[in-house]
């Protein structure tokens, strides 16, 4: 398994250099230099010279992806890209463009960001499974239509539907949680309600859809059969032996996210004013903060390569006859 | 199941007879505090005094920061009143041989004018640790290594703080990092013009920042036009005459900035753990902050050292009744705490205000009808829902222009030819902005006379405002000449129903601007109907805020839309706009129109170094007169802000010049609680039928699950 992991780690390097790459020529496409220092120095009375000076000073005076004025291997080494991508490789992140420690910025960011993932997760996959499980139960019945039904409609709408549905229930019409907001400790618990019920309401249409279908599958296999012909329960059947097989697909979707838990939820944060990652990012692309933008996405695609190595991982935790 | 309806049922018990409200986002024990709420929707970028230049920064700078002079904050027209300074300094104007000339002499005698400053004596820094000394007199945090910051997170855990009195010396110092290299402050270039010397400084920290990357004292480097003269007392030169200088004076890039602080901030271990001057402000202010997560939460704090300030005994007529004199001579600030929390969409901080948790609210376009019904007079006025919470509403017209205009560059609209003026003319009419005002901003804004807004000397209101061009005064006032006199122009312009008359082709202008949402193309179509009306082909360019940019620096686009607001309430902040050796193409001005008359430029560069008085007003008019015959800027508008308070609020009135205003408001925080318990009494039932559908909804398939394992 060592040498598995250790081959994985290696091949996620070029992928990794690939997404730096991408990253790189997509922010440059939409932002020269110069749109960058207008948009840190602000909008009134900005000189050419100040301008000029604080690209030199955030190290984006030199050419962007290949320098024809230097020699040798200077050519790609003397360049923005080379520069601004060789630290990352050692999770130095740098600084971003107001001056601010981006890995400083994430340590403490990551927090609330996965005070919400983590909940949701857990909560969400109990009640999916759960749900989905009652479903297959009830398989050809009404209450299996109804229930097809009600997930599809539940799939179909958007995620902020729910999340001003939410606030506008929860919190204007019942007064039960705060609308929005965000604490540290335990007083975080009541800003952490609302998130995690919408998350887990918006969640659960294509989620109990999901388990639905893999239980189904396993409910027409022979030892399925033989189980009940046993004489177990339908109920035993379900939990000892439809869900214990059923598992490997359901990792292959659960442990690929849980590393990029770190990263937050882009609308989420952003609606509930919680400090997290995915509000840092959004933010830094609204500024034009290329520093961590590519912090971010690269980031983001450790954490991606992680996961899946996590996943193959785990099959042979729940799959005895699968070896890496 | 049941161990589920029991921990459900404790949780209500516990909920039940809980006192406070549930939805209340603050702790229940702030109830009763003599805190103001508030929320910012972006975090601030800049804290440090040199670098923050943008209105949401300086809600925090204005509170901490004290430059030597500050607005009144009830009189109007605004006037500048000593805030550190023990008076206002009257300045003193040389010539070319140093001689001293009268202030109505000839302004192209005037070489320099001298400001000189003196500061009150006994102000004193907010606490903080750039200032704590060891038993031996040592600055205590100003050489720290990896073990002292082991356990430093934020400032607030040095677990020393000392302070200091504010001397002249601090003022100086501040003058000088405008021209730091590292600093990339946004006047440093405006103020290499004025300020003597500052330019050489610039140079010269640029060459020693580059050789030593520490830390550079600025004491040590001298700064021609800048010098102490005393303890209390500093005097800048500055190149000719510019008496607009006096209200640069009273921004935070000229308030105190102590050597000591930069010193502490430089260290690179405090870098590192982002405490910076940018993040962590020292100064002599009413407030300081002590909390600065600007991810979630921004804390001001009275600043214990605050030395005495009384609210203004003198206001307008109508303030007295209003309530604004009650506390005339009262000491200043009221407020112990204001909290503004981050709130990054509109409906929970519209929502939050209305339940109270927050003191004070704008209102955004999709709650305007729920706040304010405009009557068919187009008065404004709180609906009955708003009214029974005790909400007040209070409107300002902003000291703000937004304009479309031509580039006065372009081969077809611009430029000064009869034909060229005439069709912009006839488009100035055309497009009808109070219609526009009216569809896309709920009423809040006044179209567009000239470039001066209310507020700003030189602006004329009724008949003696109007655009003659574009209006006529009729009733008592202003409307909106005919299309007819818009077509009859474009004819004489050469473009009968839009077409050369030479060619036949159809007059296309390209329109070029920024803005997403499905709300710009409804602006969009509503702009090309205005010019169907002429029947002008209008081509919409949107692009993104950079490209934009771009096109303006090069000079490239036809006709555009911008806007801008006031630095300082001086009609020369507006007119400059139009100046043409400020022109934004080639020049990188603020003339973004690129507009040249040398008339027009003749009469600015008098009117500028005037004081306001009847001949300054006669410029001013004149000016205006060509910048309506030349059409430049062909329609615009200026803002209303609609501001919504709470009962519990006192003391609010709106300044557009002053940000250092919360000082001056109050807050009944027993009303607040009370109105808060009132407003939010939790709604259980909800709860209720929502676990009776779940039990009507498990009992079937519980039902049906027994029957099957039956076999039935």
């Amino acid at each position: 398994m060592i040498s598995y992991i250790i081959r994985r780690s290696l091949y996620a390097i070029p992928i990794l250099i690939g997404v730096n790459l991408l990253t790189f020529l997509l922010f440059f496409v939409v932002n020269t230099p110069d749109d960058m220092a207008r948009l840190q120095l602000g909008m009134k009375r900005v000189t050419p010279e100040a301008i000029e000076k604080w690209k030199a000073d955030h190290g984006y005076d030199k050419p962007i992806a290949f320098n024809a004025q230097a020699e040798g291997f200077g050519k790609l080494t003397q360049t923005v890209f080379f520069e601004k991508s060789l630290r990352l490789f050692v999770f130095d992140f740098g600084f971003a463009d107001d001056g601010r420690n981006i890995g400083s910025d994430i340590r403490e960011r990551m927090w609330p960001s996965l005070a919400i993932a983590i909940p949701s997760l857990i909560v969400g996959l109990f009640v999916n499974i759960t749900v989905a499980m009652i479903i297959a139960f009830f398989r050809a019945t009404y209450i299996d239509t109804w229930a097809v039904i009600i997930a599809v409609a539940m799939m179909s709408i958007s995620s902020l539907f729910y999340i001003i549905g939410g606030q506008f229930l929860f919190s204007k019409m019942f007064r039960l949680v705060p609308i929005s907001g965000y604490d540290t400790g335990l007083d975080a618990v009541k800003f952490l309600i609302l998130p995690v019920i919408v998350g887990l309401v918006g969640g659960i249409g294509s989620g109990t859809r999901w388990y639905r279908s893999i239980f189904l599958e396993e409910i027409g296999k022979d030892y399925v059969r033989t189980a009940r012909a046993k004489g177990l329960s339908e109920l035993s059947v379900l939990f000892s032996h439809v869900l214990r097989n059923a598992l490997v697909p359901i990792l292959t979707g659960v442990v690929v996210v849980i590393p990029l838990l770190f990263m937050g939820s882009l609308i989420t944060e952003s609606f509930f004013s919680i400090p997290g990652l995915g509000s840092y990012t959004i933010d830094a692309i609204n500024s034009q903060d290329f520093s961590i933008v590519r912090a971010m996405v690269f980031l983001g695609s450790v954490l991606y390569i992680l996961g899946l190595i996590l996943t193959d991982i785990s099959y042979t935790w729940v799959d005895p006859r699968v070896r890496l | 199941m049941i161990v589920f309806s029991r921990l459900i049922l404790v949780f209500l018990l516990f909920v039940g007879c809980s006192n406070t409200a549930l939805n209340n986002p603050y702790p229940p024990e702030e109830n009763s505090l003599n805190v103001l709420y508030s929320s910012f929707s972006e975090r601030p970028k800049h804290l440090d005094p040199a670098r923050s230049y943008a209105s949401n920064e300086a809600t925090f700078t204005a509170q901490i920061y004290e430059p030597p002079f500050q607005y009144h904050y009830l009189k109007r027209p605004y006037e500048l009143i000593p805030l550190t300074a023990k008076k206002m300094p009257s300045p003193v104007y040389l010539d070319a041989s140093g001689m001293v000339i009268e202030e109505d002499g000839p302004v192209s005698d005037v070489a320099w004018s001298l400001y000189e400053i003196q500061i009150t004596p006994g102000i004193q820094y907010q606490p903080h640790p750039a200032f704590a000394k060891t038993a031996a007199g040592l600055s205590r945090y100003h050489k720290l290594d990896a073990i002292d910051l082991d356990d430093i997170r934020r400032l607030s855990d040095f677990k020393e703080t000392g302070s200091r009195e504010l001397i002249a010396e601090d003022y100086v110092y501040q003058i000088k990092r405008l021209a730091h290299p590292k600093i990339h402050s946004p006047i440093f270039g405006l103020m290499s013009q004025y300020i003597v010397g500052l330019g050489a400084l610039g140079k010269t920290l640029k060459k020693s920042a580059s050789e030593d990357k520490g830390f550079l004292d600025l004491r040590e480097f001298p700064l021609e036009g800048v010098e102490v003269i005393d303890r209390y007392t500093y005097r800048i030169k500055v190149k000719g005459k510019y008496p607009q200088f006096l209200y640069w004076l009273a921004m935070p890039f000229f308030a105190p900035l102590p050597h000591e602080a930069d010193r502490f901030y430089a260290q690179p271990g405090l870098i590192e753990k982002n405490i910076t001057l940018d993040w962590y402000p020292v100064g002599t202010g009413p407030y300081m902050l002590t909390v600065n997560n600007p991810n979630r939460q921004m804390v001001l704090e009275k600043n214990p050292n605050f030395h005495p300030e009384v609210y203004p005994t003198e206001g307008m007529p109508g303030d007295a009744e209003a309530g604004l004199l009650d506390d005339a001579g009262a000491t200043l600030p009221f407020i112990e705490k204001i909290i503004f929390s981050l709130e990054k969409e509109g409906i929970p901080i519209w929502n939050k205000f209305l339940q109270g948790f927050y003191d004070g609210s704008g209102i955004s376009s999709d709650s305007f009808d729920q706040a304010v019904q405009v009557s068919a007079g187009g008065d404004a006025a709180l609906t009955d829902e708003m009214k029974a919470q005790g909400i007040r509403l209070l409107t300002s017209t902003a000291t703000t222009t937004f304009y479309m205009a031509f580039n006065m560059l372009d081969s077809v609209v611009g430029g000064d030819s009869v034909s060229a003026r005439l069709i912009r003319q006839a488009i100035g009419i055309a497009i009808d902005q109070e219609e526009s005002i009216a569809i896309f901003r709920n009423g809040r804004g006044i179209a567009m006379q000239g470039p001066l807004p209310p507020g700003i000397f030189g602006y004329l209101e009724g008949e003696a405002g109007i655009n003659p061009y574009v209006y006529d005064w009729v009733d008592g006032k202003a409307k909106r000449k005919s299309i007819a006199v818009a077509r009859k122009l474009l004819a004489e312009a050469g473009y009968p129903n839009g077409r050369d008359k030479k060619t036949g082709k159809p007059l296309i202008i390209h329109f070029d601007t920024t803005g997403t949402g499905p709300a710009v193309k409804a602006n969009f179509d509503w702009m090309r109907k205005q010019f169907e009306k002429l029947q002008i082909q209008l081509v919409v360019r949107n692009t993104d805020y950079n490209r934009f940019q771009d096109k303006m620096l090069k000079g490239s686009a036809q006709m555009f839309q911008w806007g801008w607001n006031a630095d300082y309430p001086d009609p020369e902040n507006f007119l400059f706009l139009l100046y043409g050796p400020n022109a934004k193409a080639g020049k990188n001005g603020e003339n973004a129109a690129n507009y040249a008359n040398p008339r027009f430029d003749a009469l600015f560069e008098e009117m500028k170094n005037m004081g306001n008085s009847p001949r300054r007003q006669k410029i001013i008019n004149e000016m205006v007169e060509i910048f309506r015959h030349d059409v430049p800027w062909v329609s615009g508008f200026h803002p209303k802000q609609f501001a919504l308070y709470h009962a519990w609020q006192g003391n609010v009135k709106p300044n557009l010049m002053a940000n250092n205003t919360l000082k001056y408001k109050k807050v009944d925080s027993l009303l607040r609680s009370k109105k808060r318990a009132e407003w939010n009494k939790p709604r259980w039932w909800p709860l209720a039928v929502i676990v009776a559908l779940f039990v009507a909804g498990t009992v079937p398939a519980v039902m049906s699950y027994r029957k099957k394992e039956r076999g039935i």
